[in-house]
């Protein structure tokens, strides 16, 4: 009885009312839509945030107009002050890793292209993935309202340490609402999160249609598995260490304020907690959220790049085998963010080893790419520009990570821009050009229109070329000893540096500006693109084989379809040129393992 | 069959297709019940959180107190709690074997013993409030054994009390033919989860407390 009920387990009419379609909407697509367009509003926000950053940072004290309009008391005569500097890094950092680098290439894309890729009508529980995107909206409601309650956002940083972030207004500005409104908005986010990746986890292993053994998923619907994998766990173990940071403060608990805590001259009421507890309980989330960030980004590369070599991969298995062994690892290093916070040294060895481990499988993905690449005629456009930008990002944000791996050199490093450079490089950039590469690469299928190329290759040089100038220097900056979260240099030995902090903010003004060529690319190409055929790429996984594009609302018309071969057959002979699309009974090469 | 059940809603299915249009799931486990299952592994995620911070802060505290004398309520909840995993299991044997209203009276069954054991521990929490003991403060030793105590078998209760109101839905949704044996199969691996967690707070939080 249940097989019938299973196989229609993610069936639901098509929608008429405009709620049901654009709004409230059951349909994966829709859904991912959403997500994206969620993520795009953040990201701007975020950049917009990093940008009054850097204008403070290169010109302290500068009177930046209007900027007395985003805050009561955090600049007068519009100027910031060092507490509202704080506020705006917390937010920027806050918006882009929840808001932006978890919610694009793994919600946006994951909803929109893995039921269609495993050859589903929709995900299993589509009510469940509904809830998932609107519970984020409000979560990111949330988390926007702290600018407008009486002092602000939270200062205290998106990892919000104790005891700074657990024992109220004393703490400084938004310290009080402030905080209880970021870990509200985090701990509904968690929930987000969860309904998320029950759906993609039963989608892979339950709604695949025939022919589609698992070894026959393409690279992206890999990489949005394992990552859900990991989001299933991780966030639930965030969300309760949220709930106790609000025990602290709206109910006088005391789980992360030690006893005796002075803070701002005031002894605090608070006794008994401890301040690493809530940095082991974020950590263990926080770590296995840089991959939640970048496995997705790593799975859209390599579809990507698959496509555009006309080749297979050098090894699909092995390189699914390493996502997975991040993914594992990712829960076994998270004390390298607490290498500096106190914690027993013997600790700090034990974790620096699974961390100089974790290198492995992260290099095995880069040479596979590398070896893959070599003798490749690869087709350059902005998705494979993007692709091999994700790969440079990596690999230049990851070298610096066999350094901080060791408590000896993290000791020395781990309070600068050294790390800020690290891990901008390694998850920000690298996952953002995993998004936009995805972006270019998919739009065709999800507007039924080409993105304009020119534009498209304006838009990656100058990122490529800008995210270097930026994120470059911070390696300098810190090993010349400038300290993270100051808001000016007024120590003697910083003073020199202020000029490349100036050449910096030149450099992030000009690529976010950059950013808004693909923004005006995005809107102008979603309405006067040139139409898109189905399958613009030649590529074979299922996304490309609809009947029409975009999609129909039960993605594949009235039969679901076979699948007959493994999902990159490049580099063929065939009767469609070189390539089989996954769906084609064609007899395929002698590379098709299954 | 002619409709097809899927969260709460029932439609038409237009074409019966057959499974074989499908690739066989996974571990063969259909999606509701994979959905539980990864629900559970979060949830134990949750749980586990919890308890080694509360570890953390009892190992990291000099003056945890050891309260508790007794373990005779605390082995009454156990016992109940235990009997209505027992009481889940017939109810959803008899469901499979379409006893529809012996499938009914067990899942009510279990949910009375959910609400005796809800009863019981918020009778317990009272007598605790009583003796001073509160989130913030108590008369033994550190305020932090109220706050890690009141959280953990809080967060343990709100998980039963949600149980108990499942059950009672999809038992009586069950009878009306809104829901069929797995979706009760389902909600009994939900409810035999709280159970087990329960056998982890027995000796972390109480038994570990008891006075010498």
């Amino acid at each position: 009885m249940h097989d019938t009920a299973h196989a229609h387990a993610g069936q639901h009419a098509a929608p008429t009312s405009f709620i049901r379609k654009h709004v409230f909407s059951l349909d994966h697509k829709v859904i991912g839509k959403q997500y994206y367009g969620l993520a795009l509003a953040a990201v701007l926000i975020g950049m917009f945030l990093s940008w009054l950053m850097r204008l403070h940072l290169g010109w302290t004290n500068l009177a930046i107009p209007g900027l007395h309009l985003l805050t009561k008391n955090g600049a007068p005569g519009d100027v910031m002050t060092p507490e509202f500097y704080l506020q705006l890094m917390t937010m920027h950092a806050t918006i882009m890793v929840f808001f932006v680098l978890t919610t694009a290439p793994f919600a946006a894309f994951g909803n929109y292209f893995l039921p269609i890729q495993v050859g589903a009508e929709d995900m299993p529980f589509p009510h469940f993935n509904m809830m998932s995107f609107w519970v984020t909206f409000v979560a990111f409601l949330v988390l926007m309202s702290s600018f407008f309650v009486s002092d602000g956002p939270t200062l205290g940083g998106w990892t919000q340490y104790a005891p700074l972030s657990a024992v109220g207004q004393v703490g400084g500005p938004g310290e009080g609402a402030g905080v209880v409104l970021w870990a509200l908005s985090i701990a509904i986010f968690c929930v987000g999160q969860l309904l998320g990746s029950l759906n993609f986890i039963t989608t892979t292993l339950d709604m695949r249609t025939r022919g589609m053994s698992l070894w026959r998923l393409p690279l992206s619907a890999w990489g949005w598995f394992i990552t859900s994998v990991m989001g299933l766990t991780a966030f639930a173990v965030l969300m309760p260490a949220c709930i106790l940071l609000i025990l602290d403060h709206v109910a006088g608990t005391s789980f992360f304020v030690p006893a005796n805590t002075v803070m701002n001259d005031q002894m605090q009421p608070h006794s008994g907690g401890s301040t690493l507890l809530w940095q082991h309980l974020f950590w263990f989330f926080g770590h296995p959220e840089v991959y939640i960030a970048i496995v997705p980004g790593m799975g859209i590369v390599s579809h990507v790049l698959v496509t555009n070599m006309r080749k297979p991969m050098l090894s699909h298995r092995v390189l699914v085998y390493a996502m997975g062994a991040l993914a594992v690892l990712s829960y076994m290093v998270y004390g390298h963010h607490m290498f500096v916070s106190g914690m027993n040294p013997v600790s700090s060895l034990v974790f620096s080893f699974p961390t100089l481990v974790i290198t492995i499988p992260s290099t095995i993905v880069v040479l596979i790419w590398m070896g893959s690449l070599y003798g490749a005629k690869l087709r350059i456009n902005s998705a494979s520009l993007f692709a091999l930008g994700f790969i440079s990002m990596f690999i230049a944000g990851g070298v610096s990570g066999f350094f901080l791996a060791q408590p000896s050199i993290d000791i020395m490093l781990h309070a600068t821009y050294f790390v800020v450079g690290h891990f901008h490089l390694v998850m920000g950039v690298a996952a953002m050009f995993g998004i936009f590469a995805g972006t270019y690469f998919w739009f065709p299928k999800m507007y039924g229109r080409m993105m304009n190329e020119t534009l498209g290759k304006i838009h990656f040089w100058c990122s490529f070329v800008g995210a270097y100038a930026i994120f470059m220097p911070f390696h300098y900056l810190g090993l010349a000893g400038n300290v993270r979260r100051y808001q000016a240099f007024a120590p003697e030995y910083m003073q020199p540096l202020i000029p490349l902090h100036k050449f910096i903010t030149i450099a992030a003004l000009f690529t976010g500006a950059a950013q808004l060529v693909f923004v005006y690319n995005l809107f102008v190409s979603r309405y006067k693109g040139e139409p898109a055929s189905d399958n613009p790429w030649q590529a074979t996984s299922l996304e490309w084989s609809t009947p029409t594009t975009p999609p129909p609302h039960n993605n594949f018309g009235d039969t679901l379809p076979v699948v007959y071969h493994d999902p990159f057959q490049y580099g063929v002979e065939s009767s469609t040129g070189d390539y089989v699309m996954q769906t084609s009974p064609e007899k395929a090469s002698a590379h098709d393992e299954s | 069959m002619s409709t097809t059940t899927r969260g709460e809603i029932t439609m038409p299915t237009p074409t019966p297709a057959p499974s074989s249009l499908m690739e066989k799931p996974a571990f063969s486990v259909p999606a509701k019940k994979m959905a539980m299952w990864l629900f559970i592994i979060a949830d134990t995620a949750t749980f586990a959180g919890c308890l080694v911070a509360y570890g953390f802060l009892r190992n990291a505290t000099p003056n945890w107190p050891r309260p508790f004398h007794s373990i005779t309520n605390l082995a009454v909840m156990t016992f109940i709690l235990l009997t209505s995993s027992l009481t889940m299991l017939n109810g959803v044997k008899a469901a499979r074997a379409g006893n529809k209203a012996g499938a009914l009276r067990w899942t009510l069954i279990t949910a009375a013993l959910g609400i005796a054991f809800a009863l019981l521990h918020i009778r317990e929490w009272m007598a605790l409030i009583d003796e001073g003991m509160t989130l913030l403060k108590n008369p033994w030793g550190t305020g932090l054994f109220g706050a890690s105590f009141y959280s953990i078998t809080g967060l343990h209760l709100t998980h039963v009390t949600g149980g108990v109101i499942a059950l009672i839905v999809v038992g009586l949704r069950y009878k009306g033919g809104r829901y069929n044996a797995d979706d009760l199969e389902v909600l009994g691996l939900y409810w035999h989860f709280v159970d087990l967690v329960w056998m982890f707070v027995v000796p972390f939080v109480y038994l570990l407390n008891l006075a010498h």
